[in-house]
């Protein structure tokens, strides 16, 4: 799993049927620190996330695990909504 | 996922059975300004994109299976659906 924000929404009117209803969110993948890093991603949303927000998201089929018994096409999920996190610096660094 | 432009259609006669009916296409992955990133794939089509369309793809094997309708297929990529427009807040 991942920390990202969630930086975008994604509208599709024709898509696969067990899309229907999902919100699909654009992620920007985060770094320890909070900076960007890595590719911007589209991912479906599980947990009722925004734009804005800081989010974990998990990738495979296990994205498509929340939804279960519907077999939803996706390999990217957001699986939680980030309250806040903390990186201990080793010390002396 | 990630989003893609069609750039081209694939045309097969040998191939797995699994394929057999599935409409094959060339898609090009793009950043949010639309410019292509990496290399482009090969898609299995199941919601019926068209090239220069805008689309919504997995790059997962069993998530593609299931967008083709056919578990245990031998894909790795389908177009689930098609972009009307992406929204981005940055």
């Amino acid at each position: 799993m991942q920390i990202a924000r969630v930086i975008g929404d994604v509208v599709t009117t024709i898509k696969d049927a067990n899309l229907s209803g999902i919100k699909l969110l654009v992620l920007q993948p985060l770094d320890p620190d909070g900076n960007a890093t890595g590719r911007t991603l589209v991912a479906v949303d599980a947990v009722g996330a925004g734009v804005g927000e800081t989010v974990f998201f998990v990738r495979g089929k296990e994205a498509s695990f929340p939804f279960h018994p519907i077999e939803v096409p996706a390999d990217a999920g957001i699986v939680g909504i980030v309250d806040h996190w903390d990186v201990e610096k080793p010390a002396g660094l | 996922m990630q989003l893609a432009r069609v750039v081209g259609t694939v045309v097969s006669t040998q191939k797995h059975a699994a394929f057999s009916g599935a409409k094959l296409l060339l898609v090009q992955p793009i950043a949010l300004d639309d410019t292509a990133r990496g290399t482009a794939l090969l898609a299995v089509d199941s919601v019926g994109a068209g090239v220069n369309e805008k689309v919504l793809i997995v790059m997962e094997g069993r998530a593609a299976g299931e967008a083709l309708g056919r578990k245990g297929a031998p894909v790795d990529a389908a177009i689930v659906g098609i972009v009307d427009h992406v929204d981005v807040h940055e």
